[in-house]
């Protein structure tokens, strides 16, 4: 068999093997729930209630989307550029420990002040953390993917290190987490009343200006060029290397956020499992949003509903929540199919 | 006790030695697939899959030499999906290998639940037992390091030159090497670049997981999330470090897992206990990177890895 | 062999039809080959030369049509089977791989896959013989990567006769060939015609058609035009049946050479991988002149391409531009001190598959207004400069919008044309300008070339076609390992004289001259 491709998709073209990716996934998901004993239809509705059926499932969802977002483009941004940013997770965790670092005590300033400073900050850290890896890369050639995945262990040690050292609170009965934020530290809600903080609105405004850059700016041009052809972007005259390096200031600092924000609007402290693998989901967001900043905000909120409500229905009818994983890494990987197949179309040789 | 006495133990080397294992299954695993010209970074999860794979099948009842083979059909299977999407396809073989990663590994972690629903702690079986070999195993130092470990490991560096026997001694060996060089040089003479690269991909997952269930069936004797714990990644490392050598991948890994074993004496010594364990712990990541680095300037890389190859340019 | 209606059958494609979407590749094409004969396919690039010849050897599939060999039907679509029934062919891009061996790469694919172990004595054996019978001499255990283009070609030769191959198919085999390397496998493919081998020879130089084949097929747009004995043809039949109309090639007036624009003196690059650097070039660029540069390829082109285009700087030397030393070279610095880059490879550094016309048309120039200011792009004025090239430079194109890989070659090559020399420059550097395109284009792009020497542009015309050099250019170098040859004047030398330099002979000369020199002083 062979690829072609094809000049202009039609309608079909494009929708249909997305739709049937989904549908795919789908099944692939009711054959597992059957498999642990459970009744397709029933586990599969009880994941859509379970994530969108109430205003307390709904918020649930929302706040589970936020630091996805965050993560989603952090990885978008960087995969657009070509730079295989694997260590959202560290970059995640280095924003949430400046975070505590700054929070609890160090700066006794008023909310309008210490919460920006905290956002760049974190920003800051994250972006140091992908600093090392784009480097590595720039410098001596070596595969960012490989140390970046490196990094999320090495950097968790390292929260682990300080967590049980230097940052333990007193008051925490021994258990490995950092003293509480201070109240001027948390980010407010967007609603008094509702279980929802201003760490998503941050999120949506960060998709906007992440879209603005890309669309808009030379910085948006020459990374788009540098991902679709380095050697091409190289030689016109665009500095590759510098390209890279930003991309990945910008990358890391987006990541952060999403530690920022988990710890400022949700938690309050920063614990070892402040993330369940945040920063590996967030690739599996971008990929599914095609790498575009505002669709990383609607893949993010389904992917987070797939969480919700599989964490739900597994509570109420025993099937693993293992589950939203299965179905997350299956849309993946049919998905890149389907986008293949919207652009070339397969004939014999 | 000192630095060197640890050195000059028996029991440090073959800590090493079983500790060199498993890597050395996965290394030549990623090895193979990278010579062929596919970047496998489902190594981890793959490796989870064969773990847990090969404790089941041996906890369900079969013998420990039929579970070695569950986890490398197991293996192969997950091989099978990832080189279907990036070897026809010519989909990106990053994204492909961490969607495999995810697959596996949530694949994995639902069948435990499913299979044990109820335990607090997981099952033991009865796993793969050291095995003397006769006067070899007396030789003081190498000999207990050596020659009395499991059959698994035996396994693992017979298989090192067997990999590179067929390598660089027989046509297959050349087709895979061609293929990870130019494909379109396999083409013109006939040969199919699809089913060499599938096969290298798929033979090579089989390693993997075998390397996986090298933990389960013979390091320790049960399953645990999160076991592998980047494991496939510094096998990544590994393939980088031996220029995509099946012997200096060997070296590679030997010199990885006595550091390891070193780290973790050196952490019950005096000097160790006034450093946080964690420090220890993130030594073999950065050696790896380390490595990484060292190499990075030298290393042969295969000249088609990660390049598609798709007939239909024109 | 001109008669050779006793000899037999070896080859008969029927009726082959092969389309790439809406495009139709070959069209009903029929033509057979007999015994010891050599049939040339002549045609323009895009004529459908090649992809006949991959379906030949199975690594198309037609869609209508057979192939015959030996008088048996080939399945379709099995590069194996074409092997096995005796068809060998020389692809124009080798495939070879370059860190293996000769060996290796010739005995790749020879034994099964199941096999235990590789047999290597017997393969030095037979390719011993091989090389005597054919005067194919090439180092066995060499690794490919450090071996010579001409030698790469013997070894693909080698690759094709280990297998007993009884035919030969050639695909623009001279095209990277110094013309006494052309005649060292016109030899070769004599001895193998004496030995009883069929040879299919494409090209679509006329000269060599003429010298070494039996009869010539000609293709146009997919189709078969027109079959003749060489005897009943010469050059100018040939030419006006391939293009199908009267062949406008602009007419070349001499230059009118000016003040010197840039200036290399006694240059040296670092080599790269084996490709050698530049070697103590000296090279002066002049207004109102075209500065051929004739070289195999791999000789330092592209070290010397890189150099004036920003891409790498002097080891050692001095680079002058405008009479004074440029500071803080790179592609950048060289685009504002206005030189234009036609690069070699328009799909890999010219341009951007994914991006649209806009956005390649302003690659080179988005950094400053009015593409873009402080960092924020103006797409409106982006998009007027892509429509006025569009007009301009005559680009087939639905529209500035359209992604720049869905065009043909040529339309790509008059943006890439009409981005450099709409700024225009005051140096121009053309690498490979009309590699691949059809007559039309070639044309094109030369009238275009010679408008701008003669507006007074410097241009420096790197290509390994010497007949396009020569055509052109009103002073040649020579390039060979690093070494550049003095300038000749237009029509100062043969093609055989040119040759000698492109084969690093009269370097040797030269350098033993200059040793006289300074050993007397």
């Amino acid at each position: 068999m062979r690829l072609e491709p094809v000049a202009r998709p039609s309608f079909w073209r494009n929708t249909v093997p997305p739709a049937i990716a989904i549908g795919a996934t789908v099944v692939v998901a009711s054959l597992l729930a059957m498999v642990a004993g459970g009744d397709p239809l029933l586990v599969l509705g009880l994941i859509i209630k379970g994530a969108f059926g109430s205003k307390f499932a709904l918020l649930e969802t929302l706040n589970r989307a936020t630091p996805l977002i965050f993560t989603g483009l952090a990885v978008a941004v960087a995969f657009r550029a070509r730079l295989w940013n694997i260590g959202a997770e560290a970059q995640l965790y280095a924003g949430a420990l400046m975070t505590v670092v700054l929070g609890t005590g160090l700066l006794p300033w008023s909310g309008f002040a210490l919460l920006p400073v905290m956002v760049i900050a974190a920003m800051l850290a994250g972006a140091l953390v992908l600093l090392v890896p784009a480097l590595l890369k720039v410098r001596f050639g070596v595969d960012e993917v490989v140390t970046t995945l490196l990094f999320n262990f090495i950097f968790l040690l390292f929260v682990s290190m300080l967590l049980e050292g230097p940052l333990k609170d007193p008051m925490g009965m021994g258990w490995p987490k950092s003293e509480p934020l201070i109240a001027e530290a948390r980010l407010p809600r967007i609603v008094d009343g509702l279980r929802l903080h201003w760490g998503f609105g941050l999120a949506l405004i960060a998709a906007g200006v992440i879209w603005v850059i890309e669309r808009r700016t030379t910085l948006g041009y020459e990374m788009r060029a540098v991902g679709l052809n380095r050697e091409a972007a190289g030689f016109a005259g665009i500095p590759v290397n510098r390209v890279l390096i930003k991309t990945a200031l910008l990358s890391g600092g987006l990541a952060a956020l999403a530690g920022f924000s988990e710890v400022a609007g949700l938690k309050g402290n920063l614990t070892l499992d402040l993330s369940p693998g945040f920063g590996y989901t967030g690739i599996i967001v971008a990929m599914l949003a095609l790498l575009n900043p505002l669709a990383v905000v609607a893949a993010a909120l389904f992917v987070a509903g797939i969480f919700v409500g599989a964490d739900s229905m597994s509570r109420a009818v025993g099937v693993p929540s293992y589950l939203a994983d299965i179905m997350l890494a299956t849309a993946l990987l049919l998905m890149v199919v389907a986008i293949l197949l919207t652009r070339f179309r397969v004939v014999r040789e | 006790m000192d630095f060197f006495d640890i050195l000059l133990s028996a029991s440090f080397w073959t800590a090493a030695i079983r500790i060199a294992s498993p890597l050395i299954f996965a290394t030549l695993g990623e090895l193979i697939c990278e010579r062929a010209g596919v970047l496998n970074l489902g190594i981890e999860g793959i490796m989870v899959a064969g773990a847990f794979a090969g404790w089941m099948a041996v906890y369900s009842g079969t013998g420990l030499w039929t579970g070695v083979a569950v986890a490398m059909a197991v293996g192969m299977l997950f091989g099978l999906v990832h080189s279907l999407l990036t070897v026809p396809f010519g989909l990106s073989q990053h994204v492909v290998g961490l969607g495999v990663t995810l697959l596996a590994t949530s694949l994995t972690y639902y069948a435990y639940r499913l299979a044990l629903p109820e335990v607090t702690s997981p099952p033991k079986i009865e796993a793969f037992q050291p095995f003397e070999i006769p006067l070899l195993s007396e030789i003081p130092l190498i000999g207990p390091a050596l020659f009395a470990q499991t059959p698994l490991t035996y396994l693992a560096f017979i298989l090192v030159g067997v990999v590179a026997l067929v390598l660089y001694r027989t046509p297959l060996g050349l087709a895979l090497r061609a293929a990870g060089e130019n494909p379109a040089a396999v083409a013109a003479q006939g040969l199919s670049v699809t089913a060499i690269r599938m096969g290298a991909v798929m033979v090579g997952s089989g390693l993997m997981a075998v390397g996986g269930a090298f933990l389960t069936m013979s390091a320790f004797d049960s399953f645990f999330f999160e076991m592998v714990n980047g494991r496939g990644w510094i096998c990544i490392a590994l393939v980088v470090f031996g220029a995509w050598k099946p012997g200096k991948a060997l070296l590679g890994a030997i010199l990885f897992a006595a550091f390891d074993a070193l780290q973790i004496r050196i952490q019950q010594t005096p000097l160790g206990a006034d450093i946080p364990y964690q420090v220890f712990l993130m030594m073999p990541y950065f050696l790896s990177i380390l490595a990484l680095i060292v190499m990075s300037r030298r290393a042969e890389v295969p000249a088609a890895l990660m390049v598609p190859f798709n007939k239909g340019e024109r | 062999m001109t008669d050779n209606g006793a000899a037999r059958l070896v080859l008969r494609l029927d009726g082959i039809t092969k389309r790439f979407g809406k495009l139709v590749a070959n069209d009903a094409i029929s033509l057979s080959l007999h015994e010891g004969e050599v049939i040339a396919l002549l045609g323009e690039n895009g004529a459908g030369k090649t992809t006949l010849m991959n379906i030949l050897f199975g690594q198309y599939t037609a869609d209508e049509g057979t192939v015959e060999v030996f008088g048996r039907t080939l399945p379709p679509g099995n590069p194996r089977a074409a092997l096995d029934a005796g068809v060998g062919m020389v692809h124009q891009h080798f495939t070879l791989a370059d860190n293996m061996t000769v060996l290796e790469n010739v005995t790749l694919g020879t034994q099964s896959l199941l096999a235990l172990s590789l047999d290597r004595a017997a393969a030095r054996d037979k390719l011993a013989r091989l090389s005597a019978d054919f005067g194919l001499q090439v180092h066995l255990d060499a690794r490919v990567g450090s071996l010579t283009v001409g030698e790469r070609q013997r070894v693909e030769i080698l690759k094709a006769l280990y297998r007993d191959a009884r035919i030969l198919i050639l695909d623009e085999p001279t095209a990277v060939l110094t013309p006494q390397e052309t005649e060292d496998l016109f030899a070769t493919l004599r001895k193998a015609v004496r030995l009883g081998l069929s040879v299919v020879f494409i090209s679509h130089k006329l000269h060599e058609v003429m010298a070494i084949s039996d009869r010539v097929l000609i293709l146009r747009h997919g189709k078969l035009v027109a079959e003749r004995p060489i005897a009943e043809v010469d050059k100018e039949k040939l030419a006006a049946l391939m293009v199908g109309t009267e062949v406008n090639a602009p007419h070349v007036q001499p230059g009118c050479p000016g003040a010197v624009l840039m200036q290399l003196d006694a240059v040296t690059t670092p080599d790269r991988g084996n490709a050698p650097g530049l070697r103590s070039v000296s090279l002066a660029l002049r207004a109102g002149q075209i500065t051929g540069l004739a070289g195999v390829s791999g000789n330092g082109q592209g070290a010397l391409a890189d150099l004036i285009g920003g891409l790498i700087s002097p080891e050692t030397g001095r680079m002058e531009l405008h009479g004074a030393h440029p500071d803080g070279w790179s592609p950048r610095a060289a685009v504002r001190s206005g030189i234009a880059r036609i690069p070699e490879d328009r799909h890999r550094t010219g341009t951007i598959a994914g991006f649209d016309l806009t956005e390649n048309a302003i690659l080179e120039t988005y950094a400053q207004p009015p593409y873009s200011r402080s960092g924020w792009m103006n797409w409106a004025r982006a998009e007027r400069f892509t429509r006025q090239i569009i007009d301009t430079y005559d680009v087939r194109c639905p529209g500035p919008g359209t992604r720049i890989g869905l065009l043909s070659g040529g339309n790509m090559q008059k943006l890439i044309l009409g981005r450099v020399l709409e700024a225009a420059p005051r140096i121009i550097l053309a690498n490979q300008p009309v590699r691949g395109l059809d007559i039309g284009a070639v044309n094109y792009v030369h009238g275009q070339l010679l408008a701008a020497r003669d507006r007074g542009a410097a241009v420096l015309l790197i290509s390994e076609d010497l007949d396009e050099i020569m055509a052109l250019s009103d002073v040649i170098h020579v390039i060979s390992e690093g070494r550049l040859s003095p300038g000749f004047a237009r029509g100062a030398k043969s093609p055989a004289e040119l040759g000698v330099w492109m084969a690093g002979q009269g370097f040797d000369a030269l350098e033993a001259l200059e040793q006289e020199t300074t050993d007397a002083s």
